[in-house]
């Protein structure tokens, strides 16, 4: 188990550094531009060349590339060339917000999915018919409109919810939960609609197997054979379809935070690619790659647990 | 049949199907109508030329903030003055662009790579895994924005990129579809005959891997002009290219004093992105079948009108009795099929009675009929099933799991798939007896592990802990029969126990069931296309030929005068061979059921 472990983190880190190492040459690219950002649209080209030497920016892209890599594995990702901030400190920030976001959002999708999927598959008739059409509401409309449209209704037009903006949880936890409401709410939305079409699909499948049927021969409650039986057959594929869903979440919470005015991880990335905050680009990619490295690994071995046949330990 | 006619042969069946796939979805009003929609979508937008009076960008003074039915101006103007109609126009152009961009490199890449990945294996694949794994763990968004720079705001060039980052769902299915395709006997044959990589590629696997690809290219269409337009909508790229996400931007700016401006962008955008949807869930109908129909776990349905039987009054009833039982299911073309066309069969305590007969006579079918766990579809239009005199057909589901596992209890045919392999050997041993005798844990737990030392499991308290996958079929099977008899049953329907073991344990297994009928005095109802095993176990023999029971008779008698020809005949064709008991294995009547 533990090797198994090992030997994931050590694929983990080449592709991070792979990543890292890609990203970081496309940007080369747009050095000067980000140069000339940084002193204003006025800017003589020798002013920009002198803050490119001053940046370091002027050496070969590779060196660049492995100075930044020796400071980051030493948990330095420098400072950001517009704030000073330091980048560890001010993603770690931004990705609480939108862990917050995309965590709750998540949890109340799982719920939602399995509830609505587990029903459809075991109840047939119009119970799946009105399941599988609330989930494909979801599906039909981009997350843009449901977003904006529920903005007009809750926050514009009831005043119930606020529009923009975030109180961190630690500040006022009832403010917090209105000001993270609506953008959940649109991410739970996508959520349900891409998992409970596959938990009903892969919950018909199992109810169909002969397992299920020498159950029912030995008296066994139909509540047992759902819920116990056929929902645990189903939660490893289901498993899978939720780690997709995360990673998508957390694609998708760019565009939210940026509706709403949220201070997150995607809306930081989304501000400092336009403004070409080097630093700060490649500390989000990193975090980014890390992130999406530890969710498959931690799906996979979970995996492993749900399934006795792939069971690692 | 030679290579050649079977090569035609595949590719006459697959032209055919092709056809009917394309009538299929030509006669399902969702794909109609959604077609038809984004065909006229495209047309409008492809038109926008002829039919605009304004450029998209061209602003004037005189239509700022433009109220619907301006001359000129169909829509209005937005807060540049710009026409409202010309842009939405000129906008469908821009989402019919991202979206064949998007998804012609996702499909272009995913499908030469998934080809090449899924045909050969070893080394090449590995590389490929390797770079579409590179390719997910890219941050997709992020990725398109830190590339801004680069791209100069070209939404094209940032579609093609998108396209490279949805590549990895079309390859997966491609190299999957490929690997399965590849194995296949008509793409030997292909091989053997010569034909090179490239043909078979082209004639045999493109064929199957198509269906799934157009699938994922309208839901991929849908992904790139909602990519597209929120883009757009943070402001990313140029602002001279006219698009629903900059125009929603726009409109959304001004939505309490003019929201029309953002109304008719919305609207057009969430048609567009429902109607690829619905084509897609249209597409995949008709392409890969109708998708699996959920059902209700529970009752067998059984036709209203059926009258309550409880036996003939004065006459002691049987421990079960069947009789005249018709059961049929659906038929999607037209009339239903009818599997068991008036079975009638009796069971007295303590006999048993092997019921025989060729693949498909329904012997299964009965067995499943008794004991009420038909699939949803079936239906039982007549007959009755009577345990002590007690009607069975027709009771709630609630009422039959008493007698399930208490009264009747079921051996299936193929153990390994019959044990649940989430959860251990105990635990299903355990629940099974805590539902029938309703004992405490412990008290489940020991009585578990008595009746597996009674049918012959060693280390007991070892293979507790075990899963099925754990142990062998003969081992499951033993486990299967411990479930079965736990709370002394007094029926044991049996099918086909033996057939999917080696012919060692299928005489052990035999013997097991010989000693727990002596031992508990259940009835056993053997299903079995297996003469010998009938002569070994049975007291009675009914013959069942096409959902009828042909024969019914003392074992001996049937054996020694049958008197239907089908019972000759199944009986001759045994007796060939001569050595009747010492090798049950070649008394084998047909093939192995299909249930």
């Amino acid at each position: 188990m533990i090797p198994y472990i090992l030997r994931r983190l050590a694929t983990g880190v080449v592709l991070a550094v792979l990543v890292t190492l890609i990203t970081f040459w496309l940007l080369s690219f747009s050095f000067t531009g980000v140069a000339s950002n940084i002193l204003g649209p006025a800017s003589s080209p020798e002013a920009v060349e002198a803050l490119k030497d001053q940046l370091g920016l002027d050496r070969p892209v590779l060196v660049q590339y492995f100075d930044w890599l020796w400071s980051a594995l030493r948990g330095d990702f420098g400072v950001s060339f517009f704030t000073s901030e330091s980048v560890g400190k001010a993603v770690t920030v931004r990705l609480g917000v939108t862990l917050s976001i995309v965590l709750v959002a998540l949890a109340l999708s799982v719920v939602v999915s399995v509830f609505l999927g587990v029903l459809a598959a075991s109840k047939a008739g119009a119970v799946d018919r009105i399941a599988q059409g609330t989930s494909l509401i979801g599906n039909l409309f981009p997350n843009l409109l449901i977003a904006i449209a529920l903005v007009v209704v809750f926050a514009l037009n009831l005043r119930w919810l606020p529009a923009t903006g975030f109180t961190p949880f630690s500040e006022d936890p009832r403010r917090w939960a209105a000001s993270i409401a609506i953008p959940v709410i649109v991410l739970v939305i996508n959520g349900v609609a891409n998992m409970s079409a596959q938990i009903r699909g892969t919950m018909i499948g199992e109810l169909q197997k002969d397992y299920v049927r020498t159950l029912r021969t030995r008296g066994i409650s139909p509540r047992s054979i759902v819920y116990r039986h056929a929902l645990r057959n189903a939660a490893a594929p289901a498993l899978v379809v939720l780690s997709l869903e995360f990673i998508a979440m957390f694609g998708g919470a760019l565009i939210i935070e940026n509706v709403f005015a949220l201070p997150g991880f995607g809306s930081f990335a989304f501000n400092s690619s336009l403004q070409g905050d080097i630093p700060v680009i490649m500390g989000v990619t990193v975090f980014s790659v890390l992130l999406v490295v530890s969710i498959n690994l931690l799906t996979d071995v979970i995996n492993g647990w749900l399934n006795p046949k792939a069971r690692l330990f | 049949m030679s290579t050649e006619v079977a090569l035609l042969e595949t590719d006459k069946a697959i032209t055919a199907s092709r056809r009917s796939a394309f009538q299929r979805l030509l006669k399902d009003p969702q794909a109609v109508i959604t077609i038809a929609f984004l065909l006229l979508v495209l047309a409008v937008g492809l038109l926008a030329p002829l039919i605009a009076q304004h450029g998209p960008n061209e602003s004037s003074l005189n239509a700022v903030n433009a109220e619907m039915g301006t001359p000129g101006y169909l829509l209005g103007g937005d807060q540049s003055g710009r026409d409202i109609f010309s842009r939405l126009l000129y906008s469908i152009q821009t989402a019919a662009v991202s979206a064949a961009i998007g998804t012609g490199v996702a499909c272009i890449v995913g499908l030469s790579f998934g080809l090449v990945g899924g045909y050969f294996g070893g080394r090449i694949r590995t590389v490929i895994e390797w770079i579409f794994n590179l390719i997910m763990t890219f941050p997709g968004l992020l990725l398109l924005i830190v590339l801004m720079p680069l791209t100069k705001g070209d939404f094209r060039i940032t579609m093609l990129i998108f396209g490279v980052l949805l590549a990895p769902s079309i390859y997966r299915i491609v190299r999957n579809v490929t690997a399965g395709v590849k194995n296949e006997l008509y793409v030997d044959a292909a091989k053997v005959s010569g034909l090179s990589t490239l043909r078979i590629l082209g004639r045999h696997v493109m064929p199957v891997v198509r269906g799934p690809v157009i699938i994922s290219g309208a839901f991929l269409m849908g992904a790139a002009i909602n990519l597209q337009s929120g883009l757009a909508f943070l402001g990313v790229g140029s602002t001279e290219v006219p698009s629903f996400g900059a125009m929603i931007a726009t409109g959304f700016l001004n939505l309490y004093v003019h929201p029309l401006q953002f109304l008719w962008p919305a609207l057009l955008l969430g048609a567009s992105t429902a109607s690829l949807v619905l084509l897609g869930n249209a597409l995949r109908d008709a392409l890969e079948g109708a998708r699996p129909k959920a059902a209700k776990l529970g009752k067998t349905k059984v036709r209203r009108q059926l009258a309550p039987n409880n036996g003939a009054a004065g006459e002691t009833p049987r421990l079960l009795r069947v009789t005249d039982l018709k059961m049929e299911y659906p038929n999607p073309a037209g009339a239903p099929k009818q599997v068991l066309k008036g079975i009638s069969l009796e069971l007295k305590a303590g006999e048993t009675l092997g019921l025989v007969g060729e693949s498909g006579s329904g012997k299964t079918q009965t067995a499943f009929s008794i004991l009420g766990v038909l699939p949803p579809e079936a239906l039982i239009t007549s007959g009755s099933v009577l345990l002590d005199g007690r009607e069975l057909l027709g009771l709630r589901e609630k009422d039959l799991r008493q007698i399930r596992g208490k009264d009747i209890a079921y051996i299936p045919q193929e153990p390994m798939s019959n044990l649940d392999p989430s959860f251990t050997i105990g635990y299903q041993l355990v629940e099974g007896i805590r539902t029938s005798a309703g004992l405490s844990k412990a008290a489940a737990k020991k009585r578990a592990l008595e009746l597996m030392e009674r049918v012959g499991i060693p280390n007991t308290h070892r293979t507790f802990d075990l899963y099925p996958h754990q142990i062998s079929g003969g081992m499951a099977q033993r486990v299967l029969i411990a479930g079965a008899v736990a709370s002394r049953p007094r029926i044991l329907i049996a099918d086909e126990p033996t057939t999917a073991l080696d012919v060692t344990i299928q005489a052990e297994i035999l013997d097991l069931l010989r000693d727990l009928q002596q031992e508990m005095g259940m009835a056993i109802l053997l299903v079995t296309h297996n003469f010998g095993v009938v002569a070994d176990l049975c007291d009675r023999i009914a013959v069942m030929r096409d959902g009828l029971v042909v024969e019914e008779g003392d074992v001996m008698q049937v054996f020694h005068q049958p008197q239907h020809p089908y019972t000759q005949k199944l009986l001759n064709s045994i007796l060939d061979e001569s050595q009747l008991r010492e090798d049950p294995e070649t008394l084998v009547v047909t093939g192995k059921e299909q249930q």
